[in-house]
């Protein structure tokens, strides 16, 4: 990993690698997502429980996996900022935090649509539904605070810094929420994994998690990129304030 | 270490003497405590019921509104620069304005929460495992709290962001201090509940000192 | 055709829910590439104002 995060740390080399790797990501994305869609809502057969509304797994299981995927490489990208000072990995990090909260929503929106046929009530202190909602103050936190200074490159090292803190804190409040749960709760309540997952349903989950997965490259990519610019013009302004002063 | 607890004294000295932070917290933990039986209504039964729930969601309140100024002030004077340059690390610095901040928040709010449980009706059952699960976790609001207020320093609005960063950090302080509560309720075993507690205190010491100190560095450069 | 859109009862959960992903992940896409060109510009105008001041 620290190699690999080396190899692209130069924003030149990362424009290069980006160059190549963009068009696959796209191509990637539309076609393992389209071929998803059409297999989750045409070909699979309704699940003998819970009937059609089983095909809203295809949309939030994966958003939910990737919700937590898009922390993991805000965390993996700031601890390798913050040791090995990457030039691009604070960049990177920012650019994944709204990206991960936007699948944070989509898993949090979906979930409580899904919970209505399914526990009869749109929103439900289910453990999982809440570790997500937590997931999404943690995101929030990490928006908010790496927007807040003036300077941008200090707004990316202390929103590292709490990257950090929320990835250790996360198993704690996962683990707490459960606790919290069981003690709450009957544990009859439908949980929404629903029944073990047969294979016919598996490989449509798993194209779609793909897909989600190639369609986060894409959009990474262009913010990164994004990212890259706001920092130039940054300097530029700078540049500029100080020959007129 | 004397030092370290010059420090103490001198934050604790600064916090109690000009009548402010300490004393404007503890109003702050009354006041808004006295808020919810006029807006759930006076039945004792419920009250009795949430009490225990209130006391402490407060309790993170509290902790959160004194945090704006644990190093703001330090840093605008000039004395955090200063006691960077001493010989004692940075993280015992944070550790020890967390202690400070215990002092003069978590501490009297502990100690103020028998008599809060009694005006909302708590369980007798109740007191033991409130007390102790507050004087365990609310050094670890103000340790977790230092890592938000720290973190925030030189931000545009730095105070309303320490809410949004530190409250979802607190939410197992928060659990297994109710949990605590709730099986002493049910005549389960407590201290399974404090132990976890306990934990939860542990593990932040050192990301407060480490993560605290890191943010500081970062806001003197 | 009618029977897919009714999705066997559950149209009221299933559509929303694929409508809700569709607008938040599309609208962060088209979001972040106008972000994107908007900044292109921002960038070039500052590039070119440089250039200038450098061979008047």
């Amino acid at each position: 990993m620290p190699s690999l995060l080396h190899s692209l740390a130069s924003p030149a080399r990362f424009q290069r690698i980006s160059a190549h790797v963009f068009p696959w990501a796209a191509v990637l994305a539309t076609g393992l997502i389209g071929c998803g869609l059409v297999w989750a809502l045409v070909f699979v057969p309704p699940d003998y429980q819970q009937g059609d509304t089983v095909r809203v797994m295809y949309v939030h299981v994966p958003a939910a996996w990737m919700s937590m995927f898009c922390y993991a490489v805000m965390a993996v990208l700031s601890v390798s900022f913050l040791i090995w000072k990457h030039a691009l990995a604070d960049l990177a990090a920012r650019a994944s935090a709204p990206i991960g909260a936007a699948f944070t929503t989509v898993a949090l929106i979906t979930g409580s649509l899904w919970g209505k046929p399914t526990w009869g009530t749109y929103w439900e202190w289910d453990a999982r539904l809440t570790s997500v909602l937590v997931l999404f103050f943690l995101y929030l936190g990490h928006m908010a605070l790496s927007n807040a200074f003036d300077d941008r490159e200090r707004g990316g090292r202390a929103a590292a810094i709490l990257a950090v803190v929320g990835a250790i804190n996360l198993p704690i409040i996962k683990f707490s929420v459960e606790w919290w749960n069981t003690l709450h709760q009957p544990a009859s309540v439908l949980r929404m994994d629903g029944p073990t997952i047969h294979s016919s349903m598996l490989w449509p989950l798993l194209v779609m998690a793909a897909g989600f997965t190639a369609f986060y490259v894409v959009l990474l990519l262009i913010r990164i990129r994004s990212e890259l610019m706001a920092r130039r013009i940054e300097v530029l302004q700078r540049h500029r304030a100080a020959e007129g002063a | 270490m004397s030092a370290f607890t010059a420090l103490v004294r001198r934050d604790v000295a600064l916090a109690t003497r000009r009548g402010g932070e300490a004393a404007l917290t503890l109003g702050f933990f009354v006041i808004t405590i006295a808020l919810f039986p006029f807006g759930v209504g006076p039945d004792p039964e419920l009250l009795g019921r949430i009490a225990a729930g209130i006391i402490w969601v407060t309790a993170l309140l509290a902790a959160i509104v004194s945090l704006d100024r644990l190093f703001r002030q330090d840093l605008e004077d000039g004395s955090l620069d200063l006691l960077a340059l001493s010989p004692m690390p940075l993280e015992l610095v944070v550790l020890a304005k967390c202690l400070a901040h215990w002092l003069v928040t978590g501490l009297p709010v502990t100690l103020l929460a028998p008599v809060m449980g009694m005006m909302l009706q708590l369980d007798p059952e109740a007191y033991a495992p409130l007390i102790i699960g507050l004087a365990l976790g609310t050094p670890a609001l103000s340790l977790v709290g230092a890592i938000g207020a720290s973190l925030v320093l030189g931000a545009r609005r730095g105070g309303a962001l320490i809410g949004l960063l530190v409250l979802p950090l607190y939410i197992p302080v928060l659990i297994f201090g109710i949990s605590a509560v709730e099986a002493a309720l049910a005549g389960l075993p407590v201290l399974p509940h404090i132990l976890i507690e306990g934990a939860v205190l542990v593990v932040s010491l050192p990301l407060a000192a480490f993560a605290g100190a890191g943010a500081l560095r970062l806001a003197m450069d | 055709m009618a029977a897919f859109l009714d999705m066997g009862g559950y149209a009221a959960t299933v559509w929303p829910s694929y409508g809700v992903t569709a607008v938040i992940l599309i609208g962060l896409l088209v979001f972040s590439l106008r972000q994107l060109a908007k900044r292109r510009e921002q960038l070039d105008a500052l590039e070119a104002e440089r250039e200038r001041s450098r061979n008047p």
